[in-house]
């Protein structure tokens, strides 16, 4: 078990490497010089070449490669060039915002999509369980943005409440009021893993459901509400939250869309941002956090999915 | 013993009585009457397909937008820029006549951008898909029959693009050489090739250890024979419906990117540009039209394609696709 765990966390870090030179090596294609680009088109040749020493961009590629990837294990992520600002302190802010909505999101979303998936799956066949499969393949397939115009057209433009856009800061605001300023991107976030983990959850149980021993225990006249929570959910624990991992993993691409979607302050618009401004430095240090959590949280969802399997703790 | 007398413990099979002799069916011992192995079938029995109501309406939806995509030029009421009303400046304007779903905020026919940009987004996700599957299945197929080490190189290699994000893949490549259509194709039918590539590996490595396809090379078949009336059967079904959900992906990978701004580029029209084009009639709080009607497209596309992928997975194929 624990071999198998290092063996997945060894194979983990060669991902993370390999993804760091995917966007290392990707960004370096960039026509352009990070040099010329900082100190604008009336530098002279002789200072762009004085500059380029100072920011090792004259040594070969994979020093340069190595000296920013030891610049990013310290959390240094370097100096934007759009702005001449440190990332670090470029993203300070907005990455509180954007914590803030996912947490919220996983932890509004994830409960409720987990209760309905488990409710459809004590029911299979039953209308409520055609309904919410029906919504569920629906919105699966349906884009972030067309979710979002939804609640959009619902609560701003039927109820009048929230805004359609998340403007001004969030300092000083009480907690409500933050949640209310929030409402429609977690709303929207919620949905879009709603769908999946609607799906998913349904069908982990339901395969529980179908194995031998609680065909037993059917047999046995175990009441149904009982063979679920007793029998089914115990070993439908480790798929479930594999399936978790996977969709929070999942939420690191919507949250991009539905960030751009209301203006939301976060890491997604500065990222958008750094690539229309070809801000290279920009998209590499966030490209390596949101690949990061993206690769810890498939990680999570594999070990869990091993953790839960005794056939797999216990190779013969 | 009358046949509607079924002896208590009964088999199944046998509980409607002695099966009537007419009814073919149940007589097809290939023992009998001589039947020699040159009779044979060669080929898996036809299935048939019966799509269930909601796979209809997916498929008729289907057919609707690739007939929009194909012949949208013609049908569209306005040129992709033009203005209906050259002397109303006013932006997003509510759908009245000429302009049946109102303008957008160039004041543009909202209803001809989205013929026009039909066949621009099913296009460019349709080429994508397939590059994709031309990439995935050729390299797939030859991982799976090729040795150990070239598989385990080639499957690592894949192994870390699928663990990147798409969406983070194509903005990286999108800032390295700008956004064009060819550039657009290339980048999602490179991305989702990956993903091809494990299907197709899995599938190839699946059936060539078959028993199937072990009694057809004892028997002294070709290796055309192999591969059309042994292989290809077995893998067509959990390929087509896994093309179908390929594009679906594909469409919402190219849309997403059209709305962070970084795929078609403006002036030319595609349903995730035009949502972004029009988002300000949002924030603004002016009309809802210009931003839902392309988003409606887009998930009614989608959503159809989904309906048909569903309804034909879960008759064939959908075994191994989910599965993957």
């Amino acid at each position: 078990m624990t071999g198998l765990i290092l063996r997945r966390l060894g194979i983990g870090l060669i991902t993370v490497l390999a993804v760091s030179i995917i966007i290392f090596f990707g960004t370096k294609i960039l026509p352009g010089d990070a040099a010329q680009i900082r100190l604008g088109q009336q530098a002279t040749p002789e200072n762009v070449a004085a500059f380029r020493e100072k920011l090792g961009l004259d040594k070969p590629y994979w020093q340069q490669y190595l000296g920013w990837l030891s610049n990013f294990l310290r959390g240094d992520l370097g100096i934007s060039l759009s702005s001449d600002v440190p990332i670090t302190q470029l993203i300070a802010d907005r990455y509180k915002n954007t914590v803030i909505v996912s947490c919220l999101t996983a932890l509004i979303g994830v409960p409720i999509s987990l209760m309905l998936g488990i409710m459809a799956a004590m029911f299979p066949g039953s209308l409520y369980d055609r309904v919410l499969t029906f919504i569920s393949v629906s919105l699966v397939a349906a884009p972030e943005f067309f979710t979002a115009t939804l609640l959009v057209l619902l609560f701003v433009f039927a109820l009048d409440i929230g805004n359609a856009v998340v403007v001004g800061s969030t300092e000083g605001k009480g907690f409500f009021e933050l949640i209310s300023h929030f409402a429609l991107p977690i709303a929207t976030l919620s949905f879009v893993i709603a769908s999946q983990l609607i799906r998913m959850s349904r069908a982990a149980v339901l395969n529980v459901m179908s194995s031998p021993y609680i065909e037993m225990a059917i047999l046995k006249g175990v009441p149904r509400s009982r063979i679920i929570f007793r029998h089914a959910l115990l070993n439908a624990i480790g798929p479930i939250v594999n399936v978790v991992a996977l969709n929070l993993a999942y939420l690191v691409t919507g949250v991009i869309v539905v960030e751009v979607y209301f203006a939301y302050p976060g890491l997604a618009t500065l990222i958008v941002q750094g690539v229309q401004s070809r801000d290279f430095v920009l998209i590499q240090g966030l490209g390596m956090i949101f690949c990061l959590t993206y690769v810890i949280l498939m990680l999570i969802a594999d070990i869990a999915a091993f953790a839960s399997n005794p056939r797999l703790r216990h190779p013969k | 013993m009358s046949s509607n007398d079924t002896p208590i413990g009964a088999h199944p099979d046998m509980l409607g009585g002695i099966p009537d002799p007419e009814d073919t069916d149940y007589f097809v011992a290939p023992y009998d009457d001589g039947v020699s192995f040159d009779e044979l079938p060669d080929s898996a029995p036809k299935e048939r397909f019966r799509l269930s109501l909601t796979g209809w309406i997916g498929a008729i939806i289907v057919t609707f937008w690739v007939l929009i995509a194909l012949f949208g030029s013609w049908i569209a009421p306005w040129g992709e820029n033009d203005l209906p009303f050259p002397d109303d400046y006013s932006e997003f304007q509510t759908p009245r006549e000429g302009a049946w779903l109102g303008t957008d905020v160039e004041d543009r026919d909202i209803l001809s951008r989205i013929v026009y940009g039909a066949g621009r987004t099913i296009g460019i996700s349709f080429a994508a898909t397939v590059l994709a599957y031309v990439i995935g299945v050729i390299l797939g197929i030859g991982a799976a029959v090729s040795g150990p080490k070239v598989d385990m190189v080639m499957s690592r290699i894949n192994d870390a693009f699928l663990s990147l994000p798409t969406i983070m893949l194509g903005l990286v490549v999108v800032a390295a050489i700008g956004s064009s259509i060819p550039v657009l194709i290339c980048t999602a039918g490179l991305i989702y090739a990956t993903v091809v590539f494990r299907l197709a590996r899995a599938l190839g490595q699946e059936i060539m250890v078959m028993d199937f396809v072990e009694a057809a090379k004892a028997r002294g078949e070709g290796r055309w024979w192999i591969i059309t009336r042994e292989i290809w059967p077995n893998a067509a079904m959990p390929l087509i419906t896994d093309f179908g959900l390929r594009l679906i992906y594909v469409i919402l990978f190219i849309s997403s990117l059209s709305f962070l701004g970084l795929g078609v580029q403006p002036p030319q029209a595609d349903w995730g540009s035009m949502v972004r084009e029009n988002l300000g009639a949002l924030q603004y709080g002016e009309s809802i039209i210009p931003v839902l009607a392309p988003a409606f497209a887009i998930a009614t596309l989608t959503v159809a394609i989904n309906l048909v992928v569903d309804d034909v997975s879960a008759q064939a194929g959908g075994r191994l696709s989910k599965r993957l």
